[in-house]
């Protein structure tokens, strides 16, 4: 059995532990908030501007000369995954889970043929990609030098990928990331980003009969807008991992500091018993010295 | 009658209020919105908002960039990727 002086340290060990544990599930309930509240200050934008896509996209019929975004490049040879994951850990099965289903992606392009490119958002991630597909890393974007990921990221993210679209690097692209659902559950999703999916036109922009006139063309501002699209998609899908992180890394902490309490209590419990043992020894060695006299 | 006025940014909704007449510098050309325009999609070139308060009031005016504007039966909503001050 472990000596005392062992248990105490033990005991000491796993108490400083929880104070981490529980310091970080605080600050991430604090964060929770403040993700969640940009998440919605977001939304007007995104709504807006998918309402307008919708309506925009109802007009106009893929042909030849529309925008390369919305028709596609015409092949579907070479995907590119976009897996936006954090910068920290402490977060439980945020990341793995990410990865693990642009990893299930992946594989079952590649089982069709497919030639699969990564482009990875944030630090965490990166490594399992690395060693089940070292040479398909595309570019690996840091975000690790700005606090919160915002609308200037995504902005740099959206252009690189036209850049590298429009260079033929690639003719789909996927995006994952977490959804975020509740503090407790994040759900990974992957969706296609391009070529952009026509939003469908919602009910209340189809039901106004007056003729709305366009400047310039239809096209042409479907044109502009495709990239802003892109843009606000990827904000949206950044500001939502940002408080899956913050939800994930909340549920695993209080996990972690519910499982130190109960170490705790276990090892105290053990340290008493040992310590009465020591004593019971003491007094049964005194009494059968008087005993022998 | 009052024009409902919208100014949306990624970020945030920045202005949601009546105005009498905004000043839009659409990219083919500047275009003013009073209550109860046309329905009117429009790119918006980088540059100043025009905002009238009331019909003699001075403009205020935002400086926005990547914008779009949309005139329907609610008003006039302006999306814009950057929007200063």
């Amino acid at each position: 059995m472990a000596s005392l002086k062992e248990l105490k340290g033990r005991i000491n060990s796993v108490k400083s532990t929880q104070k981490i544990t529980k310091a970080k599930q605080m600050v991430a309930a604090a964060k929770l908030r403040k993700a969640q509240e940009s998440a919605e200050q977001a939304r007007p934008y995104a709504a807006r501007l998918t309402d307008v896509m919708g309506s925009l996209a109802s007009k106009i019929t893929i042909s030849e000369n529309s925008p390369k975004l919305l028709a596609g490049t015409g092949s579907d040879q070479v995907h590119l995954l976009v897996v936006a994951n954090s910068d920290k850990g402490l977060c439980g099965a945020f990341n793995s889970n990410i990865v693990k289903a642009a990893l299930t992606k992946a594989r079952s392009l590649e089982a069709e043929g497919k030639t699969v490119l990564f482009y990875l958002v944030g630090r965490k991630g990166r490594a399992v990609i690395k060693r089940e597909f070292p040479k398909q890393i595309v570019h690996m974007f840091d975000t690790s030098n700005v606090r919160e990921p915002g609308f200037n990221e995504a902005e740099q993210i959206a252009d690189e990928l036209v850049a590298l679209y429009e260079k033929g690097t690639y003719d789909i692209a996927h995006l994952f990331y977490a959804k975020f659902r509740s503090a407790l559950l994040q759900e990974p999703t992957g969706q296609q980003i391009i070529p952009v999916p026509t939003p469908a036109a919602s009910a209340n922009t189809a039901a106004s009969d007056a003729v709305t006139q366009y400047e310039p063309e239809e096209e042409e501002i479907l044109a502009a807008l495709l990239p802003r699209y892109l843009k606000t998609q990827l904000f949206g899908a950044l500001l939502e991992n940002a408080a899956s992180e913050q939800g994930a890394s909340m549920t695993a902490m209080d996990n972690a500091t519910r499982n130190a309490g109960d170490l705790i209590q276990k090892l105290t419990i053990q340290y008493n018993r040992s310590r009465q043992a020591a004593i019971t020894t003491e007094l049964v060695e005194i009494i059968a010295g008087a005993e022998a006299l | 009658m009052a024009l409902h006025f919208e100014l949306v940014t990624p970020a945030k909704l920045v202005r949601s209020e009546e105005v009498h007449m905004v000043v839009v510098p659409g990219t083919e050309g500047e275009f003013g919105v009073l209550a109860g325009h046309a329905p009117f999609m429009s790119t918006v070139a980088d540059g100043a908002l025009k905002v009238y308060k009331t019909e003699n009031a001075a403009p205020e005016e935002i400086v926005i960039s990547g914008g779009f504007a949309e005139v329907g039966d609610k008003g006039l909503t302006v999306l814009a990727e950057h929007v200063e001050g």
